[in-house]
């Protein structure tokens, strides 16, 4: 005869406002083989903790169910309670009576007969229930980060600190990301390049680091602790251990208009390219769609040069399959195509540019050696109008729905820095909102206006004309004024609101990590779990969970590895014993629930069975690995002869509870 | 405040006022902007504070062209164009001049007249 207690929570007034917590505890004292039932303010609470472990001594209690909050928040606490006092922790069932029923009722006579329900459904459960042992498995310790900009490399050099393996996989021919077409970082201004190519060169120093450039992540398997990645090393036509980043090649290649991404477009680079100076792996890489040889076997001019003897036109795709025990996504963003609000001429005047296209303007490596000149004539622009929230803070058909985040800094810097070097120019700034949170960030927008005086216009921009004489006519609202403004203007600066990076969303779908409407990766709890995915041991790293600077991100990379150590110091994992096992003798064979397993935790075997008449016969039976199975149950409800089962959540349990509430 | 005027400003124009982020995008498109008193961004503020009395005074009623660039590039969605007509509807039915009853209608019926255009008129002039 087994003996149940119940407790029942009050949570202060979060469920008693509601429920009737006293009748619940007597409804629930008069069921089957419950021996205990009493309600108390605070469960979770030490002494609420103490109530429980009191009662399963004295009263020799085989099963507790809590009818309290969601088992996320406390089932952990009330089954290590019941441990402590020699209960096995799969002897307790939750009730949620809270977040499904005191929050989302009000009736409180309804709300507790819902809460008697919900009670007599776990202990209905906890009869069938039956103490599980978890498993341990072990843990490769090895993270792979998954993309190379400044969160992926400050992500994995905290790793490294730490003294384990990484190996960084960047989709691109050199780590580095957004930040190197960056030319100054608010709001100190000093140069991204000079703070940034030392963590890239850490990383290629970095002996605990392995640097996978221009490679992608092809496949995932595994879990937690044990993932297994299949990386695409994506043919670069060079050989890098021999190349030596000498970049004759890079000058000699007759084909010369190929459209500089680096550049964003607005200068040509060479067929063979190393995207820039300080690239890290400095190695050049053939791009295939623009290099004669590779298109119809004629020149071969690198190869002639390359004195290293580093080209290779036969070079392939390969494969390689790396074990990890943590997965880290930062795999960022790019600014939106602007092309698709006409009304700021972005497709018709080449002095229409985005923000990333001004960094280019002003940087010593870009198009114009530094120099800010119009791309249309190479003219000093005098008149520049900068605008704000381009395609931010839209609704879904217009645009994204969020705030960029940091646009509105930087164009203040880009405002600022146009003032210093170039007095002699008119410089406006159209606004929404200002938005400076964040150390130092208010007082350096009030430095672009007071101390370098940019004209900051309350309004927005309606219409961008190209006129005859090469300018732009600006038409705009000024909403203090009440006025609309025409401005003849050289230069519109646009400030395109940011999105994830396109391979996200493939990405997400091989790692089940799951990601919101705007594709930017989920956290597991928006406040108190802010770097880990929902899937365990995926773990999140900059822009991917959502917009941010670059003090930002850096301090979310470096929190990224630090639970990215906490996972890898351990040598073994828990498991969760909640999983599935199949039945032999009722399984016949047929593979559905290895097809829909997202874990891939079932295979098949062949086995050999006794018949009744004596003989034996090879069947062919689905055999699940423990410690892959996650229990999400999607094979017992597809299994057509019922053969598989899920610990803990059974199938006799699940109709034990659906008899129990419709009783 | 007149809150029945404004609930029936919000209907017959069907925009959601409150969507506005103050931008000033609709008075920034439009053409017709220097012969209004009240500009697109103060038709949407104005009825969403329920100051709509003031509007329908107003010339700028008449002044907007309805060529809805307001409403293509307004990124919140919040159609000043239709707020602009919604006013109009209901300053003109104000005038007396409702003087179109549904059972006026079979008589005026025309086959070489749209459908539509009695819709329209309809609308405009009756209650």
């Amino acid at each position: 005869m087994q003996r149940i207690g119940v407790f029942v929570c009050h949570c202060g007034t979060n469920i008693a406002g509601t429920v009737d917590t006293k009748a619940v505890a007597e409804a629930l004292g008069r069921e089957q083989c419950v021996v205990f039932a009493t309600d108390y303010t605070y469960m979770c609470s030490e002494s609420g903790q103490n109530l429980i472990k009191d009662t399963i001594k004295n009263e020799k209690l085989t099963g507790v169910v809590v009818c309290s909050c969601s088992p996320r928040m406390h089932e952990t606490t009330f089954r290590k309670a019941a441990a402590s006092v020699g209960l096995n922790p799969y002897m307790v069932e939750i009730a949620n009576i809270r977040e499904q029923c005191s929050w989302i009722h009000k009736d409180k006579v309804e709300a507790t007969e819902k809460a008697i329900i919900l009670g007599r459904a776990a202990i209905a459960k906890v009869l069938l229930n039956t103490p599980l042992t978890a498993g341990e498995s072990p843990v490769v310790k090895r993270a792979l980060v998954i993309g190379g900009g400044i969160a992926g490399i400050q992500t994995a050099l905290d790793i490294a600190e730490a003294g384990f393996e990484v190996d960084i996989v960047e989709k691109k021919p050199t780590i580095g990301g957004k930040m190197t077409q960056i030319d100054k970082t608010f709001p100190t201004l000093d140069c991204a390049a000079c703070i940034l190519t030392p963590k890239m060169v850490d990383c290629a120093q970095n002996e605990k680091i392995k640097i996978y450039s221009y490679s992608e992540v092809d496949s995932v398997s595994g879990f937690v602790g044990n993932f297994t990645v299949k990386i695409k090393r994506k043919a670069r036509f060079v050989d890098e251990t021999k190349c030596t980043g000498c970049g004759l090649c890079t000058e000699k290649c007759p084909m010369k208009n190929v459209p500089n991404e680096f550049n964003l477009g607005m200068d040509n680079r060479r067929a063979i390219y190393i995207p820039f100076a300080q690239a890290v792996p400095k190695v050049a890489t053939i791009d295939p769609d623009h290099c004669n040889m590779l298109k119809n076997g004629k020149c071969g001019v690198c190869s002639k040069v390359c004195t290293a003897g580093a080209i290779d036109y036969k070079q392939t795709d390969t494969f390689v399959e790396e074990k990890y025990g943590a997965i880290v996504v930062a795999t960022g963003f790019n600014p939106i195509d602007v092309s698709k609000y006409g009304e700021y001429a972005y497709d018709q005047s080449k002095d229409v540019i985005t923000s990333l296209e001004f960094e280019r303007l002003t940087n010593a490596a870009g198009p114009t050696s530094g120099t800010l000149l119009r791309p249309s004539d190479g003219k000093h622009p005098h008149t520049i109008v900068f605008v704000q929230c381009v395609g931010s803070r839209c609704t879904p058909e217009r645009g994204k729905q969020y705030c960029s985040k940091i646009c509105c800094m930087y164009t203040a810097k880009h405002a600022m820095l146009t003032r210093e070097k170039y007095p002699d120019t008119e410089v406006y700034v159209f606004y929404i909102d200002v938005r400076t949170p964040g150390k130092n960030f208010d007082e350096f927008y009030r430095r672009a206006v007071e101390d370098y005086g940019v004209h900051y216009i309350k309004g927005a921009v309606g219409k961008v004309s190209p006129q005859a004489d090469g300018t732009l006519d600006v038409q705009a609202s000024d909403l203090i004024m009440n006025e609309q403004l025409h401005i003849k203007a050289d230069l519109v600066v646009l400030a395109a609101a940011i999105e994830p990076d396109k391979s996200a969303r493939p990405l997400a779908t091989k790692l089940t990590a799951s990601m919101d409407t705007n594709d930017f990766f989920t956290e597991a709890h928006p406040k108190l779990r802010p770097v880990e995915s929902p899937t365990a041991g995926i773990f999140l790293s900059g822009v991917c969970q959502g917009p941010k600077d670059i003090p930002e991100t850096v301090s979310q990379a470096s929190a990224c590895a630090a639970k990215v150590i906490g996972l890898l110091v351990k040598d073994k994992l828990t498991c969760n014993p909640c999983v599935a096992h199949s039945n032999e003798m009722m399984c016949n064979g047929c593979s559905q629930c290895a097809n829909v397993c997202p874990y891939g935790a079932i295979t098949y075997v062949e086995k050999e069975f006794r018949m009744p008449d004596r003989t034996t016969k090879v069947r062919r039976v689905a055999s699940v690995n423990p410690a892959v199975c996650q229990g999400c149950g999607a094979c017992t409800v597809t299994c057509p002869s019922g053969a598989m089962d899920l610990f803990g959540f059974s199938n006799n349990q699940i109709m034990a509870e659906v008899d129990a509430i419709c009783k | 405040m007149n809150a029945d005027l404004k609930e029936q400003v919000l209907r017959i124009s069907g925009s959601d006022v409150r969507k506005c982020m103050r931008c000033g995008k609709c008075s920034a498109t439009c053409p017709s902007y220097d012969e209004m008193e009240y500009h697109p961004h103060h038709f949407v503020y104005l009825v969403e504070r329920g100051d709509i009395e003031r509007l329908m005074e107003s010339e700028s009623i008449y002044k907007c062209l309805t060529c809805f660039a307001c409403v293509e590039r307004c990124p919140r969605g919040v159609e000043p164009a239709k707020v602009v007509e919604a006013i109009r509807v209901e300053a003109v039915r104000r005038q007396g001049m409702n003087h179109m009853k549904a059972d006026d209608i079979p008589a005026k019926l025309d086959d070489d007249m749209p459908g539509q255009a009695l819709m329209t008129a309809m609308r405009k002039y009756s209650k």
